[in-house]
């Protein structure tokens, strides 16, 4: 399983803050983000945008990090604190 | 002298908090810190910096078109994070500033949740032998939480919210540190 959370204006997009995916093979991030978008529909297209940022495990990563189950993903917009 | 990685542990502090801060609180204690460790020799610095919600955040066309009827102006932010990276995301920054200005202290508090306008939402107080360093490594700091730290702004208006930009300018700042 792979825990995948969204945040701020993609939560708010999507509808959703977080989700579980059954997750057995080892496939990159991109992957992941095709998956939900087919799986979700047009409005889901988002989390391929440029500008999407990608953590895995709580680190910032590039679309072609390879996922494994058991990991933590996080899908946000360009941060904005300070 | 660098310190390795353990002892530079010792000297950063960070908080996530919802709570207000007082600025002469946290310098009064991290000097009490230091000299507790018998540091106090070595702390010729301090550089505090503090941010403020600042009153002047544009409403977007949208948001100022859906009510015409009042001119919008900005309450405060809502500022939204992700608990379980934020405060390594911030200590990891500290420990890059650390390795370029080996400092005495460092102590980062950034609040979450609503913040009215003129309340501050983010501390750094950086103490070093000297204050070239103290200053640098507090930009530095900060130029590095405001890019990379897992935090979110909405802008509360007096009718309506909506998220606030990133800025290029912010990105832009990350260049004279390469």
């Amino acid at each position: 399983m792979v825990k995948v959370l969204f945040f701020a204006r993609l939560r708010e997009q999507l509808g959703v803050a977080e989700q579980t995916l059954e997750w057995s093979h080892s496939d990159t991030v991109l992957a992941l983000a095709e998956h939900l978008v087919a799986e979700g529909g047009d409005s889901w297209q988002v989390l391929l945008a440029e500008d999407t940022v990608v953590a895995q495990n709580q680190c910032v990563v590039q679309r072609d990090s390879l996922v494994s189950d058991g990991d933590e993903i996080a899908f946000f917009p360009p941060v904005t604190g300070g | 002298m660098a310190k390795s990685l353990n002892d530079i542990n010792g000297l950063i502090q960070v908080s996530i908090q919802a709570q207000h801060f007082d600025a002469g609180a946290e310098i009064k204690a991290i000097e009490s810190i230091l000299v507790a460790k018998g540091g106090a020799a070595n702390m010729g610095a301090q550089a505090l910096f503090v941010g403020l919600v600042r009153g002047d955040e544009p409403a977007k066309a949208e948001l100022a078109t859906s009510n015409s009827s009042a001119k919008q102006s900005l309450q405060g932010l809502d500022i939204e994070h992700y608990p379980a990276m934020t405060q390594s995301s911030i200590e990891s920054i500290c420990r890059d500033a650390y390795s370029r200005w080996p400092y005495e202290f460092c102590r980062v508090i950034h609040r979450v949740g609503y913040l009215s306008v003129g309340e501050p939402i983010v501390l750094v107080l950086l103490v070093s032998s000297h204050r070239k360093e103290a200053f640098a490594a507090c930009e530095y700091v900060m130029d590095y939480l405001k890019t990379s730290a897992p935090f979110w702004k909405k802008a509360v208006f007096t009718h309506g919210e909506q998220w606030v930009d990133a800025k290029t300018s912010d990105a832009d700042a990350l260049n004279k540190w390469s």
